[in-house]
């Protein structure tokens, strides 16, 4: 019997090891779907922005946001205290085995799953705030956000804070990592502007069309495989037939939400435009995605497709709406991330008889309240001490070359790098 | 000593070189180029808004040819590029002070 517990114990620290490594690659998504839909000029610099607020992603969670989302001893539900630096100590069999089945993955293996969930919700800020922010004023935000914002609201969920206490239901993070990620990308656009040229004097909108849309859809469907292991992952143990089952019901309903979203998609962008937007069906997909995550698990994969096609209706009026507003979000972040993760959230009730309507809109409420007073006075800190923006020759030249020295395709834009 | 330079639909490149080698045009350059003549631009869609292309592309043709070559030259560009619609482009002739072939020295008539 000990024999059987131990390999489950290492049967689920594996699955938890390996769907993080799903989640991981999730970055490269995030990476290509950014560097297509922005222009060729500010290629480098975008994937410059995503390499490096992964890597600070994860020293500022080893360094404090993990215990802080996850504290040893909380102060409060709300107020969980700073903890220590993330040390190397892991269970030992002899504890593993008298916990009766309470401990079956490794503690590290947990923390190397959260970190990648942290660089997702950051990587979402990126898109929307490319092509006209300074690199290192983006940077100082990953690492508070990565470091403090994140980890406080992800407390008051996973970790057992005052939002797990209301009952306030989110499986793998509609609200925590993707309403999160995609506030904080809001409270930036507000401070930042719209691009250069985005809006004419008039008012009316003056598309900037991205540079590579192959790459776009090489991200997308990155990003599609990855929530394999986001929501998969989510259900944390896979050693018995019920759990085995349930992670199987995750993985179907999560494909079939990004199906669902890409058609529901397409057809409002046909409907809407007499045209069908490639730019749209691919944040269709995510967006079916996005919406399927706060509840893989109990809904049928027809109700899966259903919940995540209205994801995809909304976030193409989403879009419309938000470029009428002249919130200038390149990549559609917010609206795939933001506004489809608060149905998300509120679409748990649909399926799951354990959710209420007020304790998802209280916990998306809070979300929401939270990361954007945080965030909004961590850029405007920023931008009052270094300044968030480059120049407007600068971003005419393309961030490229003001911020990173280089171009992402030399041959094709100028006489540099002829080899010569 | 002529230089003939032709703006054509680039679709109608490859009809125009067959034509003008069958003549006898010994080298042509080719870049590509946009612009806009009566045809004027197009609009674009993207994320759900409008925009205008003012510039099409097209392809600059340019051949150096011996003066009683031009009007074979024109004819067979014309024949070759038309397809009747609007935008098939234009037939610039200029004249050619001179010609050089830079491997040889030839210069003149001789240099084509």
């Amino acid at each position: 019997m000990d024999a059987i517990t131990e390999l489950s114990y290492a049967l689920d620290t594996f699955y938890f090891l390996m769907t993080g490594v799903l989640v991981m690659w999730m970055a490269a998504g995030f990476s290509m779907l950014e560097a297509g839909l922005v222009r060729a000029k500010n290629t480098a610099e975008i994937l410059t922005k995503n390499i490096s607020l992964f890597a600070v992603a994860c020293i500022m969670y080893m360094l404090m946001g993990y215990s802080i989302m996850y504290p040893a001893e909380a102060v409060n539900a709300w107020w969980p205290g700073f903890g220590s630096i993330l040390g190397s100590t892991d269970n030992t069999a002899a504890e593993v085995l008298a916990s009766g089945g309470d401990t079956y993955y490794s503690g590290l293996s947990d923390f190397f799953f959260q970190v990648v969930f942290v660089a997702t919700a950051m990587s979402i800020v990126s898109g929307a705030v490319a092509e006209r922010m300074k690199l290192w004023a983006f940077l100082m935000f990953a690492v508070v956000m990565t470091g403090f914002i994140y980890p406080m609201q992800g407390y008051w969920k996973w970790g057992g804070g005052g939002l797990d206490a209301l009952g306030f239901l989110d499986f793998a993070g509609s609200g925590v990592v993707h309403l999160c990620g995609a506030t904080a990308a809001f409270a930036g656009v507000l401070l930042l502007g719209a691009r250069k040229g985005k809006y004419r004097p008039d008012g009316s909108i003056s598309p900037i069309p991205g540079a590579n849309m192959p790459l776009a859809t090489l991200g997308t469907f990155i990003l599609w495989m990855g929530w394999f292991g986001f929501n998969g992952g989510s259900e944390l143990i896979i050693s018995n037939v019920a759990e085995a089952n349930n992670v199987a019901l995750v993985f179907v309903n999560t494909n079939m939400a990004a199906a669902g979203g890409v058609i529901a998609a397409m057809i409002t962008a046909r409907l809407l435009f007499g045209k069908t937007d490639l730019t749209m069906a691919l944040n269709g997909a995510l967006a079916g995605l996005v919406a399927i995550t706060a509840e893989p698990l109990t809904p049928t994969p027809l109700l899966a497709t259903i919940i995540g096609a209205v994801g995809g209706v909304i976030v193409v009026f989403a879009i419309i709406s938000l470029d009428k507003m002249k919130l200038d979000d390149p990549v559609g972040a917010i609206s795939v991330h933001g506004v489809v993760g608060m149905w998300g959230l509120l679409a748990v009730v649909i399926s799951n008889p354990e959710a209420t309507l007020i304790a998802q809109a209280t916990g998306l409420g809070v979300i929401f309240a939270w990361t954007f007073v945080a965030s909004l006075i961590t850029w405007g800190i920023i931008k009052m001490v270094i300044g968030i923006r480059v120049s407007e020759e600068e971003e005419y030249a393309g961030v490229d070359l003001s911020e990173c020295g280089l171009e992402a395709y030399p041959e094709f834009v100028g006489s540099q790098g002829s080899g010569k | 000593m002529k230089l003939v330079t032709a703006i054509i639909k680039p679709f109608k490149l490859d009809d125009v070189r067959e034509g003008l080698s069958e003549i006898g045009v010994q080298g042509i350059t080719v870049t590509e180029v946009k612009g806009f003549g009566r045809q004027k631009g197009h609009t674009e869609l993207y994320r759900g808004a409008e925009y205008v292309v003012d510039f099409l592309p097209k392809v600059k043709l340019e051949a150096a040819v011996a003066a009683d070559m031009v009007d074979k030259v024109i004819e067979a560009i014309s024949k070759a590029a038309n397809t009747g619609k609007i935008g098939d482009g234009k037939i610039f002739v200029s004249s050619l002070e001179q010609v050089v072939r830079i491997r040889t020295g030839e210069t003149g008539p001789d240099a084509l």
